[in-house]
């Protein structure tokens, strides 16, 4: 779990600073040539088609765990407390780690549906720039985007720490580092991908542009 | 003060269990839990009626012993206590207290408030221990331990083995208990010798004895009565992942 984890956050610093390009006001693009890098690049290929294949491995493999992890702490045990104050020992973030993951693999499949379906699979030539326009002048997208950074950015905030104190890291000495580094993954990430869609929300002569 | 008390009561393993409410009508703020609970029992007693039966020994807080469940909370209230430290001026006069046992399915029910911990026992004896023999009492500076080392283990050597790290899990998991133990042992050069198989098996002895898995809520360090600290179950993590090199 701390390593596909780990390797999660990694993409989606990278991912973050590739979508940001969408909101440089030169009619798409910056991106194009990003997107184009990642699809047709000849040299690129094979490489980042192995990346992605881990990255798509990462996230079964974590998702997977992180089921069976939680059906093992279910049996340990079967009758419930009648009084159970566990809110007042642990942080919101770390007692709803599975509900946060649950709603981020929902966003998920309709993320990938919405842009990696229809961009990659779907056989038509289609550019990111155009779905990110089309999809986000929709504000029930807008929104439904913006709240699944909300909860991403609860997931992050307990698991980031998470990892490192799994995989023994987080010791008296990293310990503050390491929970700063948390309190940033659990703004600015979020906070920047959320960025993305209300700007194009509220912007939408942009699309305009691009056509 | 007057207090309704809302108790676990269960005949034996098999016993299904159910909540009895009491009323302990004479409580003094200065008396502990523990003696408003034996208060309650003299009153069942003189009416014929079984007493609660608890699990108590030292009454001071280090033997480990008197583990249980008050209002949602291990050993009640307050930080850094055991029950037989809790006092009833942590209550006011009308409260309703909640008393039920640990759950987890390592720690199954006896009898009302008494769990069986003895996997905790199977635990220890798995490796919570040095096998070298010790040989004569050596020269005091024979061996020698930064303070700061000696001080950390000490820490972690406080560890009274009540379970309640356990009981406040939500994923009834062991690991600041055998964090705990594994750390007194792996700071120090006498237990250095044996880290590799002393990690391995005790861990494999906390999953065979049905314990969850760690995700790291750190309600263990909230409820700890010698508030041992999570650093110890990074430790122990790092133990695991280098014994398997
Ligand atoms: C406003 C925010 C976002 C935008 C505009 C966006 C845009 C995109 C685009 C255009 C692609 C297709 C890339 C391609 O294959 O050419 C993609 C793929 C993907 N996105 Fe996002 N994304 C956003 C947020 C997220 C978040 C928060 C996550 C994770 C929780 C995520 C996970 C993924 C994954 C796993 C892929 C597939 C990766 C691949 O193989 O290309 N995205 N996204
Ligand atoms: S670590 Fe703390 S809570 Fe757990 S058994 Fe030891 S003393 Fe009790
Ligand atoms: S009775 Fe010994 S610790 Fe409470």
């Amino acid at each position: 779990m701390s390593l596909t984890g780990l390797f999660l956050t990694i993409f989606l610093i990278e991912h973050l600073i590739g979508n940001l390009l969408v909101l440089l006001q030169d009619g798409g693009a910056a991106f194009e040539t990003y997107s184009e890098f990642l699809t047709s690049n000849p040299y690129a290929y094979l490489p980042l088609r192995f990346v992605e294949a881990i990255l798509f491995a990462s996230i079964i493999l974590h998702a997977w765990s992180g089921f069976t992890v939680w059906l093992k702490n279910k049996r340990a045990r079967l009758t419930k407390y009648k009084e159970y104050g566990i809110a007042e020992n642990t942080k919101f973030a770390s007692r709803w780690t599975a509900g946060t993951a649950l709603l981020v693999f929902l966003f998920l499949v309709i993320h990938l549906k919405a842009f990696f379906w229809n961009i990659r699979l779907s056989g038509e030539h289609v550019s990111g720039y155009t779905i990110a326009h089309q999809t986000f002048s929709n504000p029930y997208y807008t929104w439904f985007y913006v709240f699944s950074f909300i909860v991403l950015g609860y997931h992050l905030y307990h698991g980031f720490q998470s990892a490192f104190q799994t995989l023994g890291l987080k010791t008296k000495k990293y310990s503050t580092l390491i929970e700063t580094i948390a309190v940033v993954f659990w703004c600015i990430i979020p906070l920047g991908f959320a960025l993305i869609p209300i700007y194009i929300l509220f912007h939408p002569t942009t699309l305009a542009l691009a056509k | 003060m007057k207090l309704t008390l809302k108790v676990w009561r269960q005949k034996d393993r098999n016993d299904e269990g159910r909540f009895v409410e009491y009323i302990a009508n004479e409580v003094s703020p200065d008396m502990s839990f523990l003696e408003m609970l034996d208060v309650v029992n003299t009153d069942l007693v003189k009416k014929g009626e079984t007493p609660i039966v608890f699990d108590h020994d030292c009454r001071e807080g280090i033997c480990g012993s008197c583990g249980m469940m008050i209002n949602g909370r291990a050993h009640g209230p307050g930080k850094g206590i055991a029950t037989c430290q809790l006092h009833m001026r942590s209550f006011s006069d009308g409260d309703q207290i909640v008393i039920e046992p640990w759950r987890s399915t390592a720690f199954p029910v006896l009898k009302d408030l008494m769990v069986d911990r003895t996997s905790f026992d199977r635990i220890m004896r798995a490796g919570g221990y040095t096998s070298a023999k010790t040989g004569g009492i050596p020269d005091g500076n024979s061996i020698l331990v930064p303070k700061p080392v000696a001080d950390e283990a000490f820490d972690a050597a406080a560890c009274i083995g009540c379970g309640a790290c356990v009981a406040a899990c939500p994923n009834s998991s062991a690991m600041l208990f055998v964090s705990a133990k594994v750390s007194q042992l792996a700071l120090l050069p006498q237990g250095k010798a044996e880290r590799v198989e002393r990690v391995t098996r005790m861990i494999a002895q906390m999953d065979e004895e049905k314990f969850g898995s760690c995700s790291n809520t750190y309600a263990c360090e909230a409820e700890c009565p010698k508030q041992i600290s999570v650093t110890h179950i990074a430790r122990l993590n790092r133990e695991f992942v280098a014994a398997q090199f």
